[in-house]
Order: structure tokens, then sequence, then C-alpha cells
């Protein structure tokens, strides 16, 4: 088993509930960035996502655009990213899953890109342009040094579809819970409960809900039927209304406690 | 395995040589399994042929003429006999209505109400929202505000025909954030919308369905040509931006001793769109192509006076075509282009599009210097009237 499946059946297993916290690496600024890592492990998150800046992310909405276009302007890359990386697992302690286009990927290489995240203690990556079809070089060569390429699933991914996801995927299953791109109009999908249900009747991977989770009841829904969730514009968001530094890490970890409470109210 | 190409399901699924592919959010995916179905089908249904073709026909004005253009010819040298594909006469002044009368029927059929489109100098969108507003659809067109203000009159003819304009503010405002805007809104409004690509880019299936459907100018070209010189042209030239007027006109020819020429635009001081002269294989928008990016496979901002030509990548199959060699790509300026634009009005009384000046501009170096008797094919893609303020601005 993967250091992150070994991590994601414990904590399902525990009945604890995560709360993955994404950021675009290094934004608003370094140093915030890594108080913002700090304050989400403080927080209790065992997990956290860092996106790897692209020029033309198809995926994101206006706010992951908008701090991807900014770190880019900063002079942030993907090396740096995985510097980043590394930093927020050793200093942290934190299980650290990258979520980025292929393009930047591909441009490293892709044996080069999983060799950095092997040596970054990288444990998970994301591709939100890689599709099932088309992953099972990048898949080998993450597998090869115990890192899972995560697969996103959609409502709109049928029933055979769900079946090759489960035979592939490791780690977690990063449901996408409304079609539409990250950071869309929350609570718009009605149907969480039964879409959940669906994917985990052909999946025993542990089920992630990410895009348009922002408040606390939308992440209290989200752990009542799913084992995780995924919040990265809001948190975005709470960053941007703080001055950048401390006070913009103080809200980040106000908002992030009261997510993860939200999701695990009555545990510890 | 060679790493950098360690991506791509193990049937090739399309694939052209070693690009193309379908490169989206797992939510387009069985979206684009279920256009590719139906595409397969409506290409083996005589009814949807005969319907289309009855379009083309008699809505769009096809055939489109192959015109022997002699004063050009004079001014090029007098040595070649330059031909035109004349596209420009199309309804909406450009081959994208091909393309947008054939993903039109295909949306309809699918039960489809609405249409998304991304357009650069505003043909496409023009041309989606005519469709549009012939089979009763909903139209919503992404632009770049960049864009929108260039190429003006074409905005105002998309909303006289019904469709919504989106401006598009981020990035470099052009054709590449329209397409990424357009993408997200297909992503988000995928059960009952179609995205109609403008050119032969994106991902599979859309390559292959927009080459078929502009195959009809190469068809055309190549049965106009016999008729009038009773051989094969030896020459055949067109512009590339995404590549599809090109694509359309060098499928028929693929396979004869025709020599091809791909015309991108190569802009000036300010930077330049030829992504297969200068740039290397990525992944944009869905396919792995040629494609202008730095070091950190972040995408290059492109330019181009044309703006149906400022895009930093290029459709799959012509990465192929150039890597294989069949076909010769090459680019002009923008000055050049300029000069082109001037003398086909000049000389012909055909104002022609800032992009198809590009091919143009080429065929001039092309014609000074070959042999007496050459036969040159030139598709002029799209009418320039578009242009007119754009090539005034920069004459000054």
């Amino acid at each position: 088993m993967t250091r992150l499946s070994s991590l994601t059946q414990r904590l399902r297993r525990e009945g604890r509930k995560p709360l993955v916290p994404y950021l675009t690496a290094g934004y608003p600024d370094i140093e915030t960035f890594a108080g913002v890592m700090g304050a989400a492990a403080d927080a209790g998150c065992p997990l956290v996502e860092i996106g790897i800046p692209f020029s033309d992310p198809v995926a994101d909405g206006p706010v992951i655009q908008a701090a991807s276009q900014r770190v880019l302007e900063q002079g942030m890359t993907l090396r740096k990213t995985l510097d980043l990386a590394a930093r927020a697992s050793r200093e942290h302690n934190l299980t650290v899953v990258l979520m980025g286009y292929l393009n930047p990927l591909l441009k490293m290489g892709l044996a080069a890109f999983a060799d950095a995240c092997g040596e970054a203690e990288v444990a998970g990556v994301i591709v939100p342009d890689l599709p099932l079809e088309e992953s099972a070089g990048l898949r080998d060569l993450l597998l090869a040094r115990d890192i899972d390429l995560v697969d996103l699933v959609a409502p709109t991914t049928d029933r055979k579809r769900l079946t090759e996801h489960a035979a592939a995927a490791g780690g977690f299953l990063y449901l996408v819970a409304t079609t539409g791109v990250t950071g869309s109009t929350p609570g718009t999908n009605d149907h969480l409960e039964d879409y959940v249900a669906r994917v985990r009747r052909d999946n025993p991977l542990p089920l992630y809900v990410g895009f348009g989770i922002a408040d606390p009841s939308h992440a209290a829904r989200v752990a009542a039927c799913a084992d995780g969730a995924i919040v990265g514009s809001a948190l975005i968001r709470t960053i941007d209304a703080a001055e950048p530094g401390p006070a913009a890490v103080k809200a980040a970890a106000g908002f992030l406690t009261k997510m993860n409470a939200a999701m695990n109210s009555g545990k510890d | 395995m060679n790493s950098r190409n360690a991506i791509g399901p193990a049937d090739g699924t399309g694939r052209f040589g070693r690009f193309g592919g379908q490169f989206v959010p797992e939510t387009l995916m069985p979206c684009l399994r279920e256009l590719e179905a139906e595409y397969l089908r409506a290409q083996n249904d005589p009814e949807f042929q005969a319907a289309l073709a009855e379009l083309l026909a008699d809505y769009s004005g096809r055939p489109t003429p192959l015109y022997r253009a002699r004063r050009l010819e004079k001014d090029f040298g007098g040595r070649a006999r330059i031909y035109l594909k004349r596209e420009d006469l199309n309804h909406t002044g450009a081959h994208k209505i091909n393309n947008c009368l054939g993903q039109g029927l295909l949306a309809a059929r699918m039960g489809k109400k609405r249409i998304v489109a991304e357009t650069g100098a505003g043909q496409h969108g023009v041309a989606s929202a005519t469709v549009a507003a012939l089979l009763g659809l909903e139209c919503t067109v992404y632009m770049g505000e960049v864009d929108m203000e260039r190429q003006e009159p074409n905005v105002r003819r998309m909303l006289l025909l019904g469709a919504r304009v989106v401006p598009v503010s981020t990035g470099c405002r052009t054709l590449k954030d329209a397409t990424s805007e357009a993408i997200r809104d297909w992503v988000a409004n995928v059960e009952g919308t179609h995205y109609i690509i403008g050119s032969t880019v994106g991902p599979h299936p859309y390559p292959t369905m927009v080459r078929d459907f502009q195959a009809v100018i190469g068809q055309e070209a190549h049965r106009q040509i016999m008729a009038a010189e009773g051989r094969l042209p030896d020459a055949v030239v067109a512009c590339v931006g995404g590549g599809s007027n090109a694509i359309g006109i060098f499928s028929s020819f693929l396979d004869d001793e025709v020599a091809l020429y791909g015309v991108e635009a190569g802009g000036s001081d300010a930077g330049h769109s030829a992504a297969l002269c200068l740039g290397e294989p990525g992944v944009l928008h869905g396919s792995f192509s040629y494609l202008l990016q730095d070091d950190d496979g972040q995408v290059l901002p492109a330019h181009s006076i044309a703006a149906g030509l400022d895009y930093p990548g290029v459709g799959p199959q012509h990465s192929h075509l150039k890597d294989t060699g069949r076909v010769t790509y090459t680019s002009v300026t923008d000055e050049q282009a300029l000069r082109a634009f001037a003398d086909l009005a000049r000389l012909e009384g055909i104002i022609p599009a800032l992009e198809s000046s590009h091919a143009l501009a080429y065929a001039r170096d092309l014609a000074g210097t070959s042999d007496e008797g050459t036969v040159i094919v030139i598709n002029l893609s799209g009418r320039g009237d578009k242009d007119t303020a754009e090539a005034g601005e920069a004459a000054k």
C-alpha cells in the first residue's frame, strides 16, 4: 500500500474526516504561504494540496486563476513548487498532494517530475487535464516511487468509468462536486449524498469531495456522507480578505479550524 | 519509453502520430465519447449528409469559385499561374461556416439547445451565431477584449444574429483566453450545451471532425484545378492559426505530388504566433501539439496583427505533418501580410482577411522563385471587411 493510501485508510478507520486545504504554491507570497501550511497542520489537517501554477488553468474558476497568475508573475515555477512541498512535508509533517496541469510536467519530463516528487516527499499528484485514458504512463512512473496519481470523478462519470477508475486509482478518489470549475457557486449540487453513494457502490477508495466547498455547513454536509473535503477558492478568498503576512495566516488558521470542527465535531 | 511521451492510451485513439489525444477534465470525457459516437453515426447517415450538403449549397453558396488572379500573377513576376480558392465568398465571409453548419446539425441531432464558441477574428463567432439563428439554438460566444476592439464589426454582427458575446479579460485577452473561457462554460453546462470549436484544435474528436467538415474546400479545389489546368497544382498555400482552412484544403492533396505550404503568423518585434516554426510540443486546450511555451511549461503570449492567427497552439494534425515533412511550415510578418492585403485589394478588387493575407504574402515569394508555368493554389480563407480599420491603423 502506498504512503497516501495508508494515511487515508487509517483516517477512515479512525473515523476522522480530513479537511484538505488547497493553496496555490507561494500564494500570496512565500512567507504567508509557509505560514498557512503551518496553520493547516495546527488546525489538524493531516493532508494539504499544493497547486502548481499554470498559465491556462481550464478547470479553475476566477479565484484560483488569479492566484495562479499572481504567483507566476512573482516567479513561481514547478521546481520552486516542489521545494515548497518538501518544506511543508518536513517542517510541518504534512502529507502533500500536488495539483497541477499537464504541460509543466511534460516540459520537465514525466520521469524527472516523478523523481523530483519522490525527493520532495510528495505523496500524491492530481492532474485535472489528464483523464484516465491518458494517464497510465505517469501513473506507473509515480507508483514506482510510492506516489499515487489521484483520479478525479465528476457527476457526469458513468458507472462503467467509475469501475475503471476504481481499478486504476489510488490514495483517495477526488469527487468533483458539481459540473463546473473550482470555486463554483457553492451548494449547487442538491444530489451530493446520492452522488457519493453512487460512487461508493463501485469504489472502495476513500472519497474526498471538492469544488464549491466554501463554508462550515458545506463541510459538515460532505463529512456526513464522504470521507474528506477539499477547500481551495474559499481559503484563498479568506487569505485575500486579510493583509498578507501574519494577519492572513491568522485568518486562514481561523477558517481552517472552523471548517475542521464542522467536519469532526464530537471527535478529537 | 521516452519520458516526455509517457502519456496517452495504448490504442492511439484520436492521435496523429504522437500528437492529439484528449487532455480535458473528467467532467467532459463522457461528453467527448458521446460526441465521437454521434459524429461517427452522422458520417454514415445519408440523411445527415444530405442535410449538410443542402445547407452548404443553398445557404452558404458552395461550391466557392476557384479564381485565376491574372493581375496578381503579373505582379508576382509573371511566371506562376495563381488561383485563389474563394472561401471569402461563403455566407458570413469565411470558411468557418463549413464547420459550423456541420457541428450545428450535429448539436441539434444530439438534442443540445445551446452552443458555445470561442472566437478570435470573430469569423467563427459570426458563423456560430449564424448557424445558431438558423437552427434555433441559444448561442454564447467568448471573445477576448483586445479582439472585440480590433474586430469590432464582427461583434456587432454577432449581436445582431442574437448571440451573447462575453468579453474575456484574462491573460492576453485574445483567442487563447477566449478558448479557455469557452471550455470552462462547457464544463459547467455540459449536459445541454455543445461547444463548437472553430479550428482543428482541442481534444479528440474535434481535430478530426473539424477537418472533415472543412475537407469540402480541398475536394472542390481538386476538382476545379483539374478542370482549369487539366493537372494538379504544383503548390497549395494556406495560412495556419489553429489550421482549419489549411487542413481543409490540404486534405485532398496529401497523397498527391503537390507541395503544401502552411504559413504561420511571424508577427513583429512584439512577438509571433508561429507555434510550428518556433514552438515545442506540449498540451494546451485538450491536445498534444506544437505550442509556444517557456522553460517552465507556461504558455507564452502569441502575437499577430491577424486576430484569427493570434494563438500559441496549433492543430495536432499539422504537428504530425510537420514531423513527417509532408507539409512545409513557414511564416510571414505582420508587415508582409499587410502589404499582401493591400496588393490584392488594389490589383484584383478583392479585400482579403488579414489571416488569408499571410498565405498571399508567402505565395508572392514562392511565385517569384518558381519556374515558368508553375501552378499555385492559394486558399483565400476569408474576406477582409472586418480588417479595414486595423489595416488602416497599421498603415499610419
